[in-house]
């Protein structure tokens, strides 16, 4: 899958109270998620931000609380990807469970800037930069995890898997 | 030759019928599983969708309302609806408002030395302080786990952290594991097992473990591990279930990524200062940084241990003019042994505000969200930005000693000087 869109950089340890706040929490409907989508450290993103628009982060993205809600408000505001160093492992496995693709490339992190157009081959893992013309290859995910992100989430893994042993 | 395991190793090797090595994949038994109110009705929503239909195991299977406890607002109390009839129709456990933290609960009712443990709460690390494989996971991991027993771990490598040396008084498990914290970073142990060893561990008492291995996230671990001993065996059995016990160390010739000595002797009253966890320094280089409110509790620091050395501190004294200073038991169990031990009585002496047993403010959903500008220090795991219902506050992590020090001044301060 390609995926194209314009760059949302940010720093270090973003954390999932600022991405969704605990105080949405309540709120179940991911569209509705998504209108206070990192609110708390950039008023302005939600007004922003544009399907197929990417999240370009620093290490420790998606750091703190376990809240799903955090990929799923991410996703609902139409980022079509996150690109960070490193992420926190709840959130990385939330993600994909929620089919939120992450690739992680500290390179790519360094080489894009805020408003850059950035294009990314999942298959490939392929990021590149389109304002710069420059070119990057994310980590490519261990081989279960490819099953998984290829099943649509853990969720539909499940269903499927359970499907054929009651066949 | 065979090389010998950490203590993640066997844990997932036992449960996984595996000679699991750190890098593997394994599929697990999970002994407990647990959501609370925030992570819940995602996870029974999930649940539903995934077709499972059955909990593999109701009486392991726990649903703990304390993130909101009781309910602030109706959208909330709808959640708990939603909880509570989703406990009644699939036959798991309830924990109601009231009851305390479940990072609490979980070791004073269900954790067991060895057992494999997720919560849809990013804090269920807590019960590796009794030798659980206990990791957070998001709510459609949790839903799976609901539903066949099972889950997926990638093993992790493991930092073994060496302490020695006696703690110095007015420093406790607390100061330990913001140090650490400090010293590796909030993502300085990303995926790894953090495994706690050393003389001073084996001199800890199991409030200043669990204190620890809660925390183990905050540097990014997927679970921090404690040797199951004596200690945990006395745990037990003063908690009414000796017969839960059994020890469990890691080989002698366990193979670590890395190992961090500390030396307990060293280590002074410590701060994590806004907005990262990680950004610590020491209470007394802080002199002069003034709060507004106090919190003393949550899964932290809330147990019996850390009331007492509050209540040592403020005993027949009040908090500065300005400072407010709210105290939230864990559990019910903590909050009536507080209230035996008169450490209750101390603090509504003292001007404190008691809460009941829950998460009280540490997330920000009620119960002394803070003002634009206002600072408070806090006994949680957690200052980020925002953390408390504002993100124009300032949250400032210490022990029970440094809050309550810092009540009777109103400003930061190193707890040696009043005790």
């Amino acid at each position: 899958m390609k995926l194209k869109g314009k760059v949302f950089k940010y720093g270090a340890d973003i954390n999932t109270d600022v991405i969704i706040p605990a105080r949405y929490l309540n709120i179940s409907d991911p569209d509705q998620l998504a209108g206070h989508c990192m609110e708390d450290i950039d008023a302005e993103f939600v007004d922003k931000v544009k399907p197929g628009d990417i999240i370009v982060a620093a290490t420790n993205f998606g750091c703190g609380s376990s809240r799903e809600h955090a990929p799923l408000a991410i996703k609902a505001a139409g980022v079509s990807c996150v690109i960070a160093a490193s992420f926190a492992r709840i959130f990385f496995r939330n993600a994909i469970n929620i089919g939120l693709p992450l690739l992680e490339c500290p390179e790519a992190v360094d080489g894009t800037a805020a408003g850059d157009v950035l294009e990314v081959d999942l298959e490939k893992g392929e990021i590149k930069n389109v304002t710069s013309g420059k070119v990057f290859m994310a980590k490519p995910y261990p081989e279960f995890m490819a099953e998984l992100i290829a099943a649509g989430g853990l969720i539909e893994y499940t269903r499927r898997r359970l499907a054929e042993s009651r066949d | 030759m065979i090389v010998g395991k950490t203590l993640a190793e066997k844990i997932l090797s036992e449960k996984s019928g595996t000679d699991a090595r750190a890098g593997d994949i394994v599929i697990a038994k999970v002994d407990l599983s647990f959501v609370q109110d925030t992570t819940g009705p995602l996870t029974v929503r999930q649940f539903q969708s995934s077709g499972i239909g059955r909990l593999a195991r109701p009486e392991r299977t726990v649903i703990f309302i304390d993130h909101a406890a009781p309910s602030p607002a109706s959208s909330l109390s709808n959640d708990h609806i939603l909880l509570r009839d989703f406990s009644r129709r699939s036959g798991c456990i309830l924990s109601e408002a009231g009851d305390g933290v479940c990072h609490q609960i979980v070791p004073e009712a269900y954790a067991r030395p060895g057992d494999v443990i997720v919560g849809a709460d990013s804090h269920t690390v807590t019960a590796g302080g009794l030798g659980a494989f206990a990791t957070g996971m998001g709510s459609s991991d949790v839903a799976v786990a609901f539903g066949l027993g099972k889950t997926w771990f990638r093993v992790p490598e493991t930092f073994k952290i060496e302490v020695n040396g006696e703690f110095q008084k007015g420093v406790y498990a607390k100061d330990l594991i913001l140090h650490l914290i400090g010293k590796i970073g909030a993502d300085g142990a990303t995926y790894k097992s953090l495994e706690f060893h050393g003389g001073a561990i084996k001199k800890m008492n199991m409030s200043g473990r669990l204190t620890i291995a809660n925390m183990a996230v905050e540097a990014g671990a997927k679970v921090g591990l404690f040797p199951s001993d004596g200690t945990t065996r006395q745990f037990l059995v003063e908690v009414g279930r000796g017969n839960d016990y059994r020890p469990l160390d890691a080989d002698p010739d366990a193979t670590y990524e890395k190992t961090i000595r500390i030396n307990a002797s060293k280590l002074e009253p410590t701060v994590s200062r806004p907005h990262t966890v990680d950004n610590t320094a020491l209470a007394r280089e802080l002199k002069g940084t003034k709060v507004q409110q106090v919190v003393i509790g949550t899964c932290t620091n809330g147990r019996l241990e850390d009331l007492a050395i509050a209540a040592t501190i403020l005993s027949g004294k009040r908090p500065a003019p300005g400072v407010r200073l709210i105290v939230a038991p864990a559990s019910r169990t903590v909050l009536l042994e507080a209230l035996e031990m008169g450490f209750i009585k101390t603090f509504i002496e003292s001007g404190g505000i008691i809460l009941p047993p829950g998460c009280g403010p540490c997330l920000g959903l009620h119960q002394g969200a803070l003002g634009d500008g206002e600072a408070c220090i806090s006994t949680a795991n957690r200052n980020f930005e925002g953390r408390m219902g504002n993100p124009k506050s300032f949250i400032y992590l210490g022990s029970p000693a440094t809050a309550a020090a810092s009540a009777l001044t109103g400003e930061i301060t190193d707890p040696r000087e009043v005790m």
